[in-house]
């Protein structure tokens, strides 16, 4: 394997460009030990605490139903709370833009960022701009975007990607982050400390102080949105370290983008979701900081605030029968704390900013099938359904990803391409369309038994299994020769 | 009471075994077991992997080999979540009868957990990932297990975890399905027991082909199986 094949580093936002499909990136993984224990080791912990805190209500499964209920609800009617969304938060003072795709969104924040000669902006963690790209974009317009989450900070300095929602690092350990801080703060802006050690009291210091100068000499903020309420047009954020307050409330001019999915009906909504989150998420009964704002209040906060609400690619997956469930999702990031492919890939192997069993899901239902990273992704799942059991708003993910494989079989179906898969699975249905024929085959089967018995590498497809396994001796009689041969005379 | 058993496509060619093993069950239980000869698959293969329109035929065969039965007993949790759980889906309009997985058909319908059975030695129970949330089993096995004489039972450490199997998923991304087979090898072998049961072919045939492959002397054995044991 060469040198640069060994890590992976997806383009946020312009998901897969340049990255292996999800096996080859698996592949590379799964090579990498180090990855290994930091994902085995924290994916453990989390799951655990996770259990604990979801097993403190009686009302945990009521309370998934409710929440699922309700986001079901408003993606039925999406459209009229959309409106009544921009209603509210325009009289409220906000400017409310619309952005079909990324680019559209994109060119949105630029303009604002240069209707106020900006050069920096900070920001508080959001997957939907990472979705878009947007750090990257305003790289090549000559505007910084400062990350302000503490794991996000880390990803950036160091040059990296995130590889989960919650705990964007998770792949990373203490040393090296140390090591990231220590090449890389002094040339962004504060350094840091030359005796700065591994201890996370230490290392969460040195990125206090580092960030510090960037909320108080930085006038542009932007954020995403965990929620965003029609009735009140209010938009609600989340948070565990505070840094998100500050980007909210100390720059001049904020600008959300937010998922058209986002979207509560009712206020009151918030108080299933309150629960369901911060428990699914950090394991946690309440998250430290709940950051609401509705429009522009004269004197206090951001005087100037712009909404984004990006489309990109969700109404087409609303459009999806079984799919459109995935819209349920809050990035709560349970899913992938439960998933044995997860913790085993980590989340690069993805290819997006969507990792993980729903990104399994949702980069499929956004994309389609067509290209070949988005089609390998329905197939990363054993199936074990330990996702669907964890998701707070109940997506059944396993059962959007049989619906997904057999979109792709049928777009390679469509495209003419002849698949040993397929014909395997040909002969496969028409052995099993008669009894008699799955018996004729029991029985060549067992005279080739001694000898496939000692194969050790099949060819094809069924190499991937004798790589690591054998293959169990093949019997010398079926259950239905059994059968016939003993109790064939009772029938 | 009368009960048609499915045998399923793997344990038929692969491990008559385990069929034979239920039939023994079974009858120690004062059943009557039928075999219908026409069958052959559930089409959870075919579904899995994204060949929806054969599975469909499959279930409906299925449907027309064991019409008027009054349980069918599968002695396994995948092939019983495919029919109950997504049949209709692939066949709309079809009529199934009850089908029960095994510890189920035994624990609820007969209501019986200690089936007579004799083991000698130390087990450890993977509870397969469809036995546990398509199905919820939930404690079936082990209180079959428990009952069963001579039967040392340990416990297995993230007995929860997926073995890696998952039907092509153990071809298509056959390096982590390794991987996850590995880390649930290491568990079980870490209690010491002799035998890894399960109540799936499919999970049996993944740890068994890891354990043969490490040339290790522990065995994967299937939950009908020890059952069937008498000294």
């Amino acid at each position: 394997m060469a040198k640069q094949d060994s890590t992976l580093h997806p383009r946020p936002g312009v998901a897969f460009l340049g990255m292996p499909a999800f096996t080859e990136a698996a592949h590379i993984a799964l090579g990498d030990d180090q990855l290994r224990r930091n994902l085995g080791r924290a994916t453990r912990t989390i799951r655990d605490k996770r259990t604990r805190a979801v097993g403190e209500l009686e009302d945990w499964q009521d309370l998934r139903t409710a929440a699922a209920m309700i986001k079901d609800r408003t993606l039925a009617d999406l459209d009229r709370h959309l409106e009544q969304f921009e209603a509210a938060a325009t009289a409220a003072g906000a400017t409310v833009h619309w952005a079909a795709d990324a680019d559209e969104a994109v060119r949105i924040s630029t303009e604002i960022v240069r209707a106020h000669q900006g050069t920096d902006v900070i920001k508080v963690k959001s997957m939907a701009t990472q979705e878009i790209g947007l750090n990257e974009a305003f790289a090549e317009d000559g505007i910084n975007a400062w990350e302000t989450d503490l794991a996000e900070l880390i990803i950036q300095l160091g040059g990296d990607t995130p590889s989960h929602f919650l705990v964007p690092a998770i792949h990373r350990n203490r040393e090296e982050i140390r090591q990231i801080f220590l090449d890389r703060m002094a040339e962004v802006g504060r350094p840091a400390p030359d005796d700065l050690t591994d201890e996370p009291r230490r290392l969460a210091e040195a990125a206090r102080l580092h960030l510090r100068e960037k909320f108080l000499t930085t006038s542009i903020g932007f954020s995403g949105a965990n929620f965003a309420v029609a009735e009140t047009g209010t938009l609600v954020v989340l948070e565990s370290e505070g840094n998100g307050r500050m980007c909210l409330t100390l720059p001049d001019v904020l600008v959300s983008v937010v998922g058209i999915e986002k979207l509560l009906p009712t206020f009151a909504d918030l108080e299933v979701f309150m629960q369901v989150l911060p428990r699914s998420s950090t394991a946690e009964r309440m998250n430290p900081y709940t950051t609401m704002w509705t429009g522009v209040t004269e004197g206090d906060g951001p005087q100037e605030l712009h909404i984004i609400l990006l489309d990109n690619g969700r109404t087409r997956a609303l459009a999806d029968n079984t799919g459109r469930q995935a819209l349920r999702c809050i990035r709560c990031s349970a899913c992938l704390n439960v998933c044995p492919v997860y913790e085993r890939v980590g989340g690069h192997a993805y290819g997006s900013v969507y990792p993980g069993p729903i990104g399994a899901i949702l980069n499929p239902l956004l994309h389609g099938v067509s290209d070949e990273h988005d089609a390998a992704l329905p197939f990363a799942s054993s199936l074990c359904g330990a996702c669907y059991e964890a998701c707070p708003v109940k997506i059944d993910i396993p059962t959007v990803l049989i619906e997904q494989r057999a979109e792709v079989v049928e777009e390679r179906a469509d495209s003419g391409r002849p698949s040993a898969e397929a014909l395997a699975m040909r002969i496969a249905a028409w052995t099993f369309a008669d009894h008699r024929r799955l018996e004729r085959a029991q029985k060549v089967a067992s005279k080739a038994g001694p000898v496939v018995q000692h194969v050790r590498r099949l060819p094809g497809m069924l190499g991937g299994w004798t790589a690591s396994r054998d293959l169990p001796p093949i019997p010398d009689e079926s259950f239905h020769q059994w059968w016939e041969r003993t109790r064939g005379a009772d029938r | 009471m009368k009960v048609s058993i499915f045998v399923t496509c793997l344990a038929d060619t692969l491990f008559p075994d385990v069929g034979r093993a239920m039939v023994t069950v079974l009858e120690r239980l004062g059943c009557q077991v039928d075999f219908p000869v026409a069958q052959t698959c559930c089409g959870q293969m075919h579904m899995n992997t994204g060949y929806a329109r054969p599975a469909g035929d499959m279930v409906r065969s299925f449907a027309d080999t064991f019409a008027g039965a009054e349980a069918v007993v599968v002695p396994s949790g995948s092939c019983t979540g495919m029919l109950r759980h997504h049949g209709r889906n692939v066949a709309p309009g079809v009529h199934l009868p009850p089908v029960y997985e095994l510890s189920e058909f035994l624990v609820d319908v007969l209501g019986v957990t200690d089936v007579g059975a004799t083991f000698n030695g130390s087990v450890t129970y993977h509870p397969t990932c469809h036995s546990l949330r398509l199905l919820g089993v939930g404690d079936r096995p082990y209180r079959l297990l428990q009952a069963v004489k001579g039967l040392d039972l340990r416990e297995l450490p993230e007995a929860d975890q997926c073995c890696g199997f998952g039907g092509t998923f153990a071809l298509k991304n056959a390096e982590v399905s390794s991987a996850m087979g590995e880390d649930k090898i290491n568990n079980a072998l870490s209690t010491g027991a002799e035998v890894i049961c399960t109540s799936d072919s499919s999970c049996m045939m993944h740890l068994g082909g890891l354990l043969s492959r490490r040339k290790s002397a522990v065995r994967s054995m299937h939950l009908a199986e020890i059952l069937a044991g008498q000294g």
